[in-house]
């Protein structure tokens, strides 16, 4: 029923259009810029690409508005915050490389794809130089991978998987938040003094990445220090209702439950453990305890009361005294009447970090970039003497172990600070084992060019 | 002029179609650089492959659902299918996209005929229901279960130490058709404005043509028009004597191919594919962009996915910054009244706006924009034809 009808002169007609139509781009000006979004005027864009829709969009909110200061103070407004306290006084508060700093903002909505998306149309759209980011490890991986590919730096948010900068670590990627290893090597001293060496515990895990490194660093501080494994459940992520998974903790011979859960699922499974009774039930003739290793304080303010007394960690907590901290949370509760959360902190630290680096390397080239970050060694950003290691580019500072506060006076002190662990008890080599061993490798620096 | 077996007015359809495929690098880039409705220009490369890759899906959805009228909520597990296929084929080969997309196409072409062939006992609601269920499933199983070979949520991508057997030395590290890379562009500077030509999106755009030529052909086919019989009177047409089952069946894998093809273009454009793809969200979004664009319609699916990541990608950027920037002309009260009035409406909220217009189409064009289209057109048509016929009653008057 088909009926063709070529002849000679169209198919010559259309060789000779279509022939041309394919040599036409070759006219074009391709791009002449030595790198990937090199600014050219007198601004330069950063990309601020958070959750603003979603399970962890509170987060994103909070980080956003770190975001704005940081930008704020990098262009001279304001009252400078930690660009002040910063050891490294490179940055004049005339925005970066005398350019005035602009950013875009785009919603990852925690996932993946999304979050992919919303990154490429900074860089192409918008001309980002650096993308800030990410209320979760999926996202953080996968937006890494993309800058790392388009030749821009990635500046990670809050992620505390493991494999950030273990098995999936990028030269183009740097992570200033701590991770699941160091949760685990920060909590283990402190459970064996609160609780003893003859605990035998419980994993409940959010059944993901995230959960099943955190689960797994828990588990080995925690057998370093004597305690048994007694069971290790799944449990799929925003399940909501706990209850069947809580329920045979109690006779399973397990006295510690420990909650490998972040966001909306940790207030949650928190809350039905307690509504169970499980902190005031005995087992093994001790007192049955719970803990929950990555806390925030946008989750402690969820869960209300049932936090009191349980025991987790921390990237860092507005309540430290050095003079940092203080700097910052004066200018961030200025602004915003309210104090700065962890994952606010992070990046609002990260995009200084970038700025400085930026300064201290004379180029926005991210290979530049990168290799002023490698090895940096930095203080006066709430955090303590902090290095930027270079064979992973994980900064490595003292851990927080943090406490559910007996008697909160306000809604922002629920947690309570514990401890400073110090830095050295939280090392690891590059190559270990839970960070992809010795086949991870940073790959090649990518400037795009 | 008639080509390629399609009539006239089929010819020249396709023809415009070809034509804005082919100039959406410069359709979407209206507003000159650094005006400040450069916000609203779409034409960077990720926008524009999205447009074509979700129109490919969206079209593939509707040959199942706008000529069957069978509404399936689970085309998103073949569209991560196909992505999955493609990123393996990277991992295993190497970056030439062509062996990937061919295997995405043969997967999710097996993988539709085994759900469809289960879901498809049951109709209507049921069907739904069963390919939601299915989609779920391999959502969850891609997040979890199936870690080993999905990489769970971080999402599956390529290692340096992956094989890459059919890897040359000199060959881009990065998806590319025979050495055309896909992610590199040409830019054409002219006055204030930038164009920007993207391997990747003539490469998808080409493929956009392909399938929809194809789909025009079934839409114009016997089988086509069995197709519709059986969205029209399934019951009527048992009693004639035939089977629909395999008519429906074969719609299903067809669409489902349509979708495998989609989720392997999404991953020869960015080489990772992730759980999330196949959410019950993804595949509600094509049923969106399928309606709001007019199901059954030819053209409208691809509207409605244009329309969809439009206001996906451009809206959601849209923050209280950019909108001082705007109305900073105002008197304060005027300018924060206004900022907080539309502050409801972009940036985060913009799926309450697109909610609104979904509902606005749904409610006063149940065709879909195509509808509305056509009601623009037929009004013009209209007052034409009523001068043309006013003059022809003066005129033998004179």
């Amino acid at each position: 029923m088909s009926k063709s009808n070529f002849t000679r002169r169209g198919l010559l007609k259309t060789g000779a259009v279509s022939g041309a139509g394919l040599a036409l781009p070759t006219i074009f000006t391709s791009a002449a810029s030595a790198f990937t979004n090199e600014p050219t005027g007198g601004t330069v864009t950063l990309g601020f690409n958070v959750p603003q829709t979603g399970p962890y969009a509170d987060e994103g909110l909070d980080e956003l508005r770190a975001q704005e200061l940081a930008v704020e103070h990098l262009n001279g407004m304001g009252d400078g915050g930690m660009l002040n306290t910063f050891s490294s006084q490179a940055l004049e508060g005339n925005g970066i490389l005398g350019k005035k700093v602009q950013f875009v903002t785009g919603d990852t909505q925690t996932k993946s794809d999304a979050a992919r998306a919303s990154a490429k149309s900074m860089i192409e759209k918008d001309g980002v130089t650096m993308i800030n980011g990410g209320s979760s490890s999926g996202v953080a991986i996968a937006v890494q991978g993309l800058c790392q590919e388009a030749g821009i730096i990635f500046m990670a948010g809050l992620t505390h998987s493991n494999d950030t900068t273990g098995k999936d670590r990028k030269a183009n990627g740097f992570r200033h938040f701590f991770n699941g290893y160091m949760s685990g090597a920060a909590l283990g001293p402190v459970l064996k003094n609160a609780y003893g060496t003859d605990r035998r515990a419980y994993h409940l895990t959010a059944d993901y990445t995230w959960g099943w490194t955190q689960q797994e660093s828990i588990q080995a501080s925690t057998e370093a220090i004597g305690w048994e494994t007694v069971n290790n459940v799944l449990t799929p992520v925003g399940a909501g209702d706990f209850s069947s998974y809580i329920t045979p903790v109690l006779n399973s011979g397990a006295d510690v439950l420990i909650l490998n859960h972040y966001g909306g699922d940790m207030v949650n499974s928190l809350t039905q453990a307690v509504q169970f009774g499980l902190r005031d039930a005995q087992a093994n003739g001790k007192d049955f305890e719970i803990v929950v290793p990555l806390y925030s304080e946008l989750m402690a303010a969820g869960a209300g009361e049932n936090i009191k007394g349980v025991y987790g960690s921390m990237n860092w907590n507005w309540q430290l005294s050095d003079a940092g901290t203080q700097a910052f949370v004066k200018s961030f509760g200025e602004k915003y009447g309210r104090p700065p959360s962890n994952s606010a902190h992070t990046c609002y630290v990260q995009t200084l970090l970038y700025a400085d680096a930026v300064t201290r390397a004379g180029s926005f080239n991210p290979c530049a970039v990168a290799e002023a970050l490698e090895g940096f060694e930095f203080d006066g950003l709430g955090n303590g003497p902090t290095l930027y290691r270079a064979e992973d580019h994980q900064c490595f500072k003292d851990v927080l172990v943090m406490k559910g506060a007996e008697n909160p006076t306000t809604e922002y002190d629920t947690l309570e600070i514990v401890e400073q662990t110090p830095v050295e008890q939280v090392m690891y080599e590059p190559n270990h084992p839970m960070f992809g061993g010795d086949e991870a490798s940073l790959g090649e620096c990518n400037d795009g060019a | 002029m008639k080509m390629l077996g399609l009539s006239n007015k089929d010819t020249r359809f396709l023809l415009i179609v070809i034509a804005l495929t082919l100039l959406t690098p410069i359709i979407l880039q209206p507003f000159p650089e650094g005006s400040s409705l450069a916000q609203f220009n779409a034409g960077y490369p990720d926008l524009m492959q999205r447009f074509a890759i979700f129109g490919i899906f969206a079209i593939g959805f509707n040959i199942l659902f706008g000529l069957t009228g069978y509404l399936s909520f689970g085309h998103a597990a073949f569209l991560g299918v196909g992505s999955y296929s493609v990123v393996w084929m990277y991992k295993l080969l190497g970056y030439n996209v062509v062996p990937g997309i061919l295997l995405a196409i043969v997967v999710s072409g097996l993988f539709a005929l085994l759900i469809g062939f289960i879901s498809l006992r049951r109709s209507g609601i049921y069907f739904s229901i069963l390919t939601l269920a299915f989609a779920q499933m391999s959502y969850n199983l891609a997040y979890s279960v199936l870690t080993p070979l999905t990489n769970g949520e971080t999402g599956l991508q390529v290692y340096t130490n992956d094989a890459q057997v059919l890897m040359g030395a000199g060959a881009p590290n990065s998806p590319h058709f025979f050495g055309i890379v896909m992610n590199e562009s040409s830019k054409l500077n002219l006055g204030g404005w930038e164009f920007t030509f993207n391997n990747g999106y003539y490469f998808c755009a080409i493929v956009a043509i392909l399938v929809f030529y194809l789909s025009l052909r079934i839409f114009r086919s016997p089988f086509g028009l069995m197709l519709r019989a059986i969205k029209t009177n399934q019951t009527r047409l048992n009693y004639t004597g035939l089977n629909a089952r395999p008519y429906t069946l074969a719609a299903f894998v067809i669409s489902g191919m349509y979708a495998g093809l989609a989720g392997a273009l999404m991953a020869s454009m960015d080489p990772l594919a992730g759980a999330e793809r196949m959410q019950w969200t993804a595949s509600g979004e094509v049923v969106l962009m399928t309606i709001l664009g007019g199901a059954g319609t030819l053209m409208g699916p691809i509207l409605g996915a244009g329309f969809i990541k439009y206001f996906e990608n451009i809206f959601s950027k849209i923050n209280d910054q950019v909108l001082h920037g705007w109305f900073a002309f105002l008197p304060d009260g005027l300018e924060n009244f206004i900022i907080g009035v539309s502050h409801f409406f972009v940036g985060k909220s913009w799926h309450l706006t697109l909610g609104l217009l979904f509902m606005l189409v749904v409610i006063f064009l149940p065709g879909g924009l195509v509808e509305g289209g056509q009601r623009i057109a037929r009004a013009f048509r209209n007052r034409k034809s009523k001068d043309d016929g006013a003059q022809a009653r003066t005129q033998p008057a004179e």
